[in-house]
């Protein structure tokens, strides 16, 4: 059994391994960092017809165009602006923007709090309703619960985010008055509170305010839940194939045969080993939360990274685009990349 | 002879057999489907509604009657009138022509692409295949619609630069399925005595590979049509696909957005429309995933 | 003897297919004492079906019916979900094939073995890990506390299914099945791993079943051997008697078994013709 030997180089061995692979993980989110920007700086420089009138909008005067056009340096070899881009980008130099007349980077870190506020409430609704409901839609498969699950989920592949935003606000806030209306935070409450973390909901609490804490919770409940919805179909779908997967293994009937409790054998044999993917479907998840925010802050008036965006799509400030998308995308990497990670960390077959 | 038992007969005694009696044990499962059965129809509705569209619409979709502004749904006008008078119902139904046009030509587009490139990828391996698959990988960790918002924004909005955006974005994931099917066939050993009977590697990868990858093709295609769909309404919400006063069901919605809260029909009707076609989809391809590629049951 | 340990009657088991609800274990009827049967055929003749069905593991869509399945005076078939369950393991227990895939992964080996005492008695921590190293001792592990906190990988195949043996007699079952036991482990080991289970059931004196498709096996490990053939019984003997069987399968099996004095070129292949045939 020498897989078992743990002298001491074979610690040594592991911390290599562990310095090697994370060596590997810097290589390959470089590199794929390095792809994310050469499709912006692709869709910036050689998409547009004319890249100069894209990035000052269509209000600039002569002067501003021609002022731009050399700043650009469009007059130098492509091969040469893309290095100076991505030279640019790592000194954190996004542009300015045309809408904002501000560094873009500056506007970005300013909206991502509220991003990440709504996509993290919305993933903790998606995570505690949506994998209880894949695991039983795969113990009852083909029974009622499980068609249930199975519309509920694929609703979540068909109704239009800003649809059901919409029509949220039109019975939840207009018709019932259970929730608040459009926008993080009634007007009258906006910039109380001392920003700490950015997260509305913390630095209320820090800030020992419990009426700006509910008038959040009230403004931030429909979109976070509406965002929930959506993962919440995915991750139960995920969690219903994966559970199927496992309640046909040979160990599931193991349990069985030693006479366990089903709901142990369903809870501690099935589903113990599927935690590990089942992060990387939650990492995807909350990525994909950063996407679907794009609508639901636009309708939601949400100030958001994706309210940005939009406003930033409709003044064809191509700045603020690429910007908002080169954040969105690197994150989008980093998630989908540290699920990989903790994937190889945290399953005990890989780590022998 | 075509009977029952020719159809299911285990040890098939031409290809023929084999292939119909495959076809009738598929078709079979999938009308056993209940889901599969109505996502089925609600496609060969969405098309026979594109193609009979004039017939079927009252009125015609662009005709405004500013007499007629924002009437509720009624015996006259089912889904109610939006702000110009039009008439909602007829707006919808020609609108199916709209989102049937954008799907069919995402995927005429992004299907073939995808699939040459995958094929091409796992067929040579080496070098070509750590290219293409590393450009297919970060075009796969990026956000979808992100990245066609910024392509729709760089070309300009118009609902053709939103067909070629999300057209762009679609390829990677069928190309990384072709790839894989490519591969498995590739060591497989009638793959190999095809090239030792001196077959060309155009006429291996047209004739062999690319007909073994077709059904896991449909199956992934089918699946990606809500997805097409939505980010082609959600392209046409944000102002950036479709423009007035084309019937699309996304803009329909945008334009329905400030009459929301007291008329709410204007925006609500399109949106059963898309959520009823892309259910549709859904149900289909689920449907034609358990028959086709069982392996995959139950993944997304 | 008195009454048996276990006693069968035309057991059966049909699964749906496209074509129809088929059976794959038909009217299976025997008796089982505190002894050794074994039960041989083919793969796919339906033993596993019918050591299953023993537990009640079949899972819908397949169907078990019985006019009879008494486990030492229960009826088996009567039994809730939940007194059947009181009954795995701790009365029925059941050695399954492969350990790659019947230890769960990511489950230290030394847990999986106390969860199955677990289930059954409520006993300190201490001394459920007591008893774990104790049973890891009785089925011959050297350095016990160090192989209970390993996971399932990172033991041999030998080993791992050692580690099933300990599981499966934990709780001290009266009667065990065993299903393949050693099928998936290599020739040099597989002697050892029946002997083990063969000195644990002579010590403990349960009855046990031993299912197979290696016929010398069954032979010399068991008391009683049942044949089976595409669902049913088509031979019961002492395993002294088997030289002696009658029907043509038993026999085409018995031909095919090669000697060690090997003087044929080539083995006979079985002739399905002599008896009806398995469907094809
Ligand atoms: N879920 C199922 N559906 C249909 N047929 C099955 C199912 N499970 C097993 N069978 C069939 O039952 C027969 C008997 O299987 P089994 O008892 O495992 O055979 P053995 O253990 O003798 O090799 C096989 O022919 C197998 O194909
Ligand atoms: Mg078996």
């Amino acid at each position: 059994m020498a897989i078992a030997d743990n002298s001491t180089d074979g610690s040594l061995h592991g911390v290599m391994r562990f310095v090697r692979s994370l060596a590997g993980f810097v290589v390959v989110v470089a590199l794929t960092f390095l792809g994310l920007l050469a499709i912006t700086f692709f869709i910036g420089r050689v998409v547009p017809i004319d890249p100069v009138l894209s990035v000052v909008g269509d209000r600039a005067t002569q002067e501003q165009y021609d002022a731009a056009k050399i700043a650009m340096g469009l007059d130098r070899p492509l091969i040469v602006q893309f290095f100076s881009y991505v030279g640019n980008v790592l000194g954190g130099d996004l542009g300015q923007s045309v809408s904002t007349n501000r560094a873009v980077a500056a506007d970005l870190v300013r909206v991502f709090p509220a991003t990440l506020e709504l996509a993290t409430l919305g993933i903790i609704i998606g995570v505690l309703l949506g994998v209880p409901m894949g695991v039983a839609a795969a113990v009852y498969q083909g029974r009622a619960a499980d068609q249930i699950i199975r519309v509920l989920a694929l609703l979540g592949y068909s109704v239009p985010a800003f649809w059901l935003g919409l029509v949220g606000l039109a019975v939840f806030y207009a018709g019932l008055g259970w929730v608040a209306g459009p926008g993080r935070i009634d007007i009258f409450y906006d910039g109380i509170v001392p920003p700490v973390t950015g997260l509305l909901l913390i630095d209320s609490l820090i800030a020992g305010d419990t009426d700006i804490f509910f008038n959040a919770l009230d403004h931030i409940a429909l979109p976070a839940v509406i965002l929930g919805f959506f993962s919440l179909a995915y991750i139960a779908r995920m969690t219903r194939s994966f559970m199927l997967d496992q309640l046909g293994q040979e160990y599931v009937t193991t349990a069985r045969v030693k006479g366990v409790a089903e709901w142990r054998v369903i809870w501690v044999h099935a589903f113990a080993p599927i935690r590990v993917p089942l992060i990387t479907v939650i990492g995807l998840s909350y990525a994909g939360l950063l996407e679907g925010s794009v609508m639901i802050e636009t309708v939601f008036s949400w100030p958001g990274i994706g309210n940005y965006l939009t406003v930033a799509l409709l003044n064809a400030d191509m700045n603020a685009v690429l910007g908002a998308t080169l954040v969105i995308g690197s994150v989008f990497i980093f998630i989908n990349k540290i699920s990989d990670v903790l994937y190889r960390i945290l399953d005990p077959r890989s780590r022998s | 002879m075509i009977s029952r038992d020719w159809l299911l007969d285990t040890s098939p005694t031409s290809r023929l057999q084999a292939n119909a009696g495959r076809a009738y044990i598929a078709a079979g499962q999938l009308l056993r489907n209940p889901l599969a059965v109505i996502g089925g129809i609600i496609i060969l509705l969405l098309i026979l509604t594109a193609a009979f569209a004039p017939w079927i619409a009252p009125e015609s979709p662009v005709g405004q009657n500013l007499q007629n502004r924002l009437l509720p749904p009624s015996a006259s006008h089912w889904m109610g009138t939006d702000e110009l008078g039009r008439d909602i119902f007829s707006r919808v139904i020609y609108g199916s022509r709209i989102t049937l046009m954008i799907v069919a030509l995402v995927a005429v587009i992004s299907a073939p692409l995808g699939l040459i490139i995958g094929a091409v990828s796992g067929y040579f391996g080496g070098w070509i295949d750590r290219i293409i698959m590393g450009v297919t990988d970060v075009f796969l960790s990026m956000p979808k619609l992100i990245l066609a918002l910024a392509f729709v924004a760089a070309l300009g909005p118009g609902i053709e630069n939103a067909i070629i955006a999300i057209a762009i974005t679609a390829w990677p994931a069928y190309a990384r399925i072709a790839r894989a099917e490519t591969m498995t066939f590739c060591n497989s050993e009638f793959i190999a005595a095809t090239r030792l009977l001196g077959a060309s590697h155009m006429r291996v990868i047209t004739r062999h590979v690319l007909p073994l990858c077709v059904s896991s093709m449909i199956v992934r295609v089918t699946l990606d049509m809500a997805g097409i769909i939505l980010t082609a309404a959600g392209l046409g919400f944000l102002g950036l696909g479709a423009q007035p006063p084309l019937p699309e069901w996304g803009a329909m919605i945008s334009r329905g957005r400030t009459f929301i809260l007291d008329q709410w029909w204007v925006a609500t009707m399109p949106g059963f429309a898309i959520i009823l076609v892309s259910l549709g989809f859904c149900f289909l391809g689920d449907g034609l995933r358990d028959v086709l590629d069982p392996k995959q049951s139950g993944k997304s | 003897m008195s009454a048996p340990l276990l006693s069968i009657e035309d057991l059966r088991v049909s699964f749906p297919t496209p074509k129809g609800r088929i059976e794959v274990v038909k009217g299976v009827t025997f008796d089982l004492g505190r002894e050794r049967l074994g039960i041989v055929g083919e793969s796919g003749s339906g033993k596993s079906m019918t050591g299953r069905a023993i537990l009640r593991l079949i899972r819908p869509p397949g169907v078990v019916t019985a006019s009879r399945m008494q486990f030492d005076g229960m009826d088996l078939m009567a039994l809730s979900e939940a007194d059947m369950r009181a009954l795995r393991g701790a009365r029925i227990s059941m050695i399954m094939q492969d350990p790659k895939f019947s230890l769960n992964p990511v489950m230290t080996v030394g847990r999986q073995i106390g969860e199955a005492l677990r289930a059954h008695e409520r006993l300190p921590r201490a001394a459920i890990r007591a008893r774990v190293i104790e049973m890891l001792n009785a089925v011959r592990i050297n350095d016990p506390e160090r192989v209970a906190k390993m996971y399932p990988h990172e033991v041999s195949g030998g080993m791992g299914q050692r580690v099933m043996i300990a599981m499966m007699l934990i709780p001290k079952p009266s009667l065990l099945i065993a299903d393949e036991p050693t099928s998936a482990l290599d020739v040099s080991v597989q002697a050892q791993v029946l002997d083990l289970i063969d000195d644990l059931v002579r010590e403990t004196g349960m009855g046990l079943l031993l299912i197979s498709h290696d016929l010398n096996l069954v032979a010399r490990y068991c008391d009683r051997i049942l044949v089976m053939n595409a669902g049913e019984v088509v031979e019961s003997c002492a395993a002294r008697d088997l030289h002696a069987a009658s029907h043509p399968y038993t026999k085409g099996l018995l031909a095919a078994v090669p000697q060690m004095h090997e003087t044929r070129d080539v083995l006979p292949v079985l002739d399905r013709s002599a008896w009806g045939g398995t469907g094809t």
